[in-house]
């Protein structure tokens, strides 16, 4: 097995390349089988999912909406340490632009296999329609990647091995430069289309669960979503950060640097969870009705009870908020984690109920409740994201410097 | 469902599709008064794309202009050459009326030479749905042009439902003309839409004299409906019976 040594940085220790590659092995084939699973898709076409005229969107939609929400840790990360110059997220700010260029250029590669003429993408910039937040999401996605990848690049110009080349040395300083701007750049083009994504649901006129009043062209759950992705990117990359910590055996950050993005995510959460209350309250008592629903029989749909509401608001909004803006109990590793698990769950449970029940609920009065299982190519195509992201990040953290206090915490 | 499907070249379903993956621009819907033999009594009600006019779901949400509501005529047309496939105007739809090519067309040996020369077959990955026939439209504006004429007299045009119904349970006509058959009778007391409350304006007119129909058609879930079940809807290939309907385009 060669000795990668050179290629780390400097000050840090990583496991053998041998324990290295039986980690990366599994995912890897895990990927194959995903790739393999969305070249059906691809070639033999959509068929191969178990999604159908009613059940448009599944589990690849829930997926993108998902990950978006929670690699938001990496323009809210950007705008706290460029924007807003609180130099204690430097210590996190490598990881969550990895993160971030993960869970992004993931969804959009599952969205791609999502799509039915995937070779006609470029459509959307061709004949764009201004009104639907479809082209939003799609114009915002594109350039914010774009711009992950150029925030990513000097992270990886940073390595050991690459840096010794001068020019590779000057463009990353020269980046460096940029990444106030980019950080500005990538915060508003993230607020846009987070909001979006929210937007997205919120506008279907033809889905009264989902359809929300709101103010000029923005339903409220454009505003919804952007405030909730705000407060789940930084319980992400605290939970990211810690699960890296533990597999890895090393310390990554000083003890303070994860409640303080509990504490953020708590101070952003709150605020969220009284603004989703209010919104609920006036659908159900405004909204809904005027299309001529009442809310409360959407909720007659088994599984699908109202028990889902109360999930949301409470079990994983108000509770982890409480705990999050709580001193003793954020200082506590075990509180810490339970509470930015919930907050990563329940942004996962808010999508699902956007996406998965909005279409599970008919609109029709003589038609049924339909329910949707994945098929095992969609699976494994969602399967393949998750372990993309596992092998980028795992690369990423053995040979780049995604934590810069690792080496003082090492001595 | 046949004449639709004859006319606008819609593909024998796949055997491996299934009532929610295959294609019928006209789905008929049976619902029942959930009373007791003898006096149980059931109902169809044909669903097609109901051509929304105001606030048009689909056509808002599609990114890539691939829905149009024609000015015109008031119809909103689908571009399948454009469709992305993204499906978002089907997660729009109220009246789940729009449909997905999830294979590509295939017509059994020798009968593609039954198919209309006037409409074009759509790929796999793109999204379709009723439109009037608008082979039948464009057939017609050509033979007026030939004659010498900007307008199209009336009934010149209907679409293939509506000249295959042997029950003649199907009016088409221009509903901006008050002086029409169709106008007049979206007018009376009878007439009712489907989810007329989304406020999005459709088109399509139901006709009834029996106050469960037009209850169990229009009630959504705020009526008990949704919870209570009877009034159960499912897939019917059956001929249309007391639920009328009168498409009709602006």
């Amino acid at each position: 097995m060669p000795d990668d040594t050179q290629l780390m940085p400097r000050g840090v220790r990583r496991c053998s390349p041998h324990q290295f590659l039986l980690w990366v092995l599994p995912w890897s084939a895990l990927l194959a089988f995903g790739l393999y699973s969305a070249g059906l898709c691809l070639v033999k076409g959509l068929n191969q999912t178990n999604m159908d005229n009613r059940f448009a969107f599944g589990l690849w939609i829930f997926l993108d909406l998902t990950v978006i929400a929670l690699g938001a840790g990496a323009f809210f990360t950007g705008f706290l340490l460029y924007i807003l110059k609180k130099s204690e997220f430097k210590a996190v700010i490598n990881s969550a632009v990895v993160i971030g260029f993960i869970c992004y250029s993931g969804a959009v590669a599952a969205l791609l296999v999502d799509v039915g003429q995937p070779l006609r993408f470029w459509f959307t910039f061709w004949h764009p329609n201004v009104h639907s937040m479809l082209t939003e999401v799609t114009f915002c996605i594109t350039c914010y990647l774009i711009v992950l990848c150029i925030e990513y690049v000097p992270i990886v110009l940073k390595n050991r091995k690459l840096s010794q080349i001068p020019s590779f040395l000057v463009f990353e300083f020269e980046l460096h430069k940029l990444m106030p701007v980019l950080a500005g750049v990538g915060t508003f083009l993230s607020f846009f289309h987070q909001g979006s994504l929210g937007g997205l649901y919120g506008v279907l006129r033809g889905r009264p669960f989902a359809f929300r009043e709101g103010f000029a062209i923005w339903p409220s759950t454009f505003f919804l979503f952007i405030l909730s992705a705000a407060a789940a990117g930084p319980a992400f990359i605290l939970l990211t950060t810690w699960l890296v910590s533990k597999i890895s055996g090393k310390p990554l950050v000083r003890p303070e640097v994860l409640p303080l993005l509990g504490r953020i995510s708590g101070i952003l959460l709150l605020p969220y969870i009284l603004l989703k209350s209010i919104d609920t309250l006036i659908w159900i008592d405004s909204t809904s009705p005027a299309m001529g629903f009442a809310a409360h029989q959407f909720y007659a749909w088994k599984p699908f009870g109202a028990w889902i509401l109360f999930a949301e608001i409470v079990v994983f909004g108000l509770l982890p908020a409480l705990i999050l803006l709580r001193r003793r109990l954020r200082e506590s590793p075990a509180w810490l984690l339970s509470a930015a698990t919930l907050v990563c769950l329940g942004i996962a449970l808010n999508r699902f109920v956007m996406t998965i029940q909005t279409l599970a609920l008919p609109t029709l009065p003589f038609d049924p409740f339909m329910s949707y299982l994945p098929s095992w190519q969609e699976t494994a195509t969602f399967l393949a994201v998750v372990a993309y992201g596992v092998l980028i990040y795992s690369f990423s953290f053995r040979y780049l410097t995604l934590f810069p206090q690792e080496k003082d915490l090492s001595c | 469902m046949i004449a639709c499907a004859v006319e606008n070249n819609v593909p024998p379903a796949r055997p491996e599709a299934t009532p929610r993956t295959g294609i019928t621009w006209m789905r008929v819907y049976q619902i029942s008064n959930g009373a007791p033999f003898p006096e149980n009594r059931a109902a169809f009600i044909p669903i097609l794309c109901q051509q929304c006019g105001k606030d048009t779901p689909c056509a808002a949400v599609c990114p890539q202009e691939a829905v149009e509501v024609d000015p015109a005529t008031g119809i909103v047309d689908q571009m399948p050459q454009r469709c992305l496939g993204c499906r978002y105007c089907m997660a729009a739809c109220p009246y789940h009326a729009r449909y997905f090519n999830w294979w590509d067309p295939q017509w059994p040996p020798g009968m593609e030479k039954t198919l209309n020369p006037d409409v074009a077959t759509r790929m796999r990955g793109v999204v379709e749905k009723c439109n009037f026939c608008h082979g039948r439209l464009h057939a017609a504006r050509a033979r007026a042009a030939a004659e010498g004429r900007r307008e199209l007299h009336p009934g010149e045009y209907v679409p293939a439902c509506v000249e295959a119904c042997p029950a003649a349970a199907i009016v088409f006509g221009d509903l901006d003309d008050p002086a029409s058959e169709v106008a007049r009778l979206a007018r009376d007391g009878q007439s009712f839409r489907i989810l007329e409350r989304l406020g999005t304006a459709p088109k399509i007119y139901y006709r009834t004299t029996r106050p469960w129909v037009r209850s169990g058609a229009t009630n959504p879930c705020g009526a008990g409906n949704f919870a209570r079940g009877p009034l159960r809807g499912r897939l019917s290939g059956g001929p249309s019976g007391s639920g009328q309907k009168e498409p009709a385009h602006a």
